[in-house]
């Protein structure tokens, strides 16, 4: 928990006119823990999961970064197990966007098995 | 990982005769097995394992692109072949629309992040409207060779 930061982040004021819009941002590190890694039906799961919230979600690692809702550049990340991958959501639901998320990945390590034996 | 590195030149048709899916999938699989890359009495096995994968969920992502894969003991490298359709195949994309691209993808069973950065590679190509415009327009072997060692010698491009 203590790796999740939340935030508010406040629109330019110039902007966004007299009324400042206030937006929920919320950002964690997960690390990949499946034996097969980020491959194409984990990456379905990820994208199905990040869909149903209203946030705009990005997830990255060192030198990519992808929409999470878009499955071509969720695989793009081919993260293999071990891989730390950064996921950042911004919008109304942010918090609850990044919570399920990480859950998916490292609770549930997309329904797959962990790796055998030497773990 | 490059192309060159995973994409079996001589497994490449221009020109599918297949119109459906698991026609499709047969022909490329031939054709990995005429370039001696899958044993021949594998071609049967993989061609089944590939559609039962395909049938768990498609790996149509829209765009006219397919990324048929599967991981088979026939292989102890990841090797691809790369097929074009002129008629469009039903792939049951996401996006409803038709099929002319499809990379069939062979792995291992025991190298998981090499079958990654296979999948990383093409992704990150095929997300290129350009790049996947030319895939299409690739009518013989060697232009689509030329496309691929292209894409490899810039990886930005």
């Amino acid at each position: 928990m203590s790796r999740t930061r939340v935030g508010l982040r406040r629109e330019d004021p110039m902007q966004m006119g007299e009324r400042a819009l206030e937006k929920l941002v919320c950002e964690t590190i997960v690390e990949i823990r499946n034996a097969d890694g980020l491959h194409m039906r984990p990456a379905m799961q990820f994208v199905d999961l990040a869909s149903r919230f209203a946030s705009d979600i990005t997830v990255s690692n060192d030198d990519t970064e992808a929409d999470a809702k878009s499955i071509m550049q969720m695989t793009m990340l081919a993260a293999a197990r071990g891989t730390r991958l950064r996921i950042r959501a911004e919008g109304p639901d942010a918090e609850e966007a990044v919570n399920a998320l990480r859950e998916l990945v490292e609770t549930r390590l997309f329904g797959e098995p962990p790796p055998e034996g030497k773990g | 990982m490059k192309f060159e590195e995973f994409v079996c030149f001589k497994a490449t048709i221009p020109h599918l005769q297949a119109t459906d899916r698991d026609g499709a999938i047969a022909e490329l699989v031939s054709a990995l097995v005429t370039a001696g890359e899958v044993a021949a009495e594998s071609a049967k096995d993989v061609t089944k394992a590939v559609t039962k994968r395909e049938n768990e969920a498609s790996t149509g992502m829209g765009k006219g692109v397919a990324v048929p894969h599967v991981k088979h003991s026939t292989v102890k490298k990841v090797v691809a072949a790369i097929g074009h359709s002129s008629t469009g195949i039903d792939f049951a994309s996401l996006d409803e629309q038709p099929v002319y691209s499809v990379i069939l993808l062979i792995s291992p069973l025991d190298n998981p992040d090499k079958h990654l950065q296979a999948m990383e590679s093409i992704f990150r190509h095929l997300q290129k409207e350009r790049f996947r415009k030319f895939l299409r327009q690739c009518r013989e072997p060697d232009a689509l060779q030329d496309l691929l060692r292209e894409a490899d010698e810039n990886p930005s491009w």
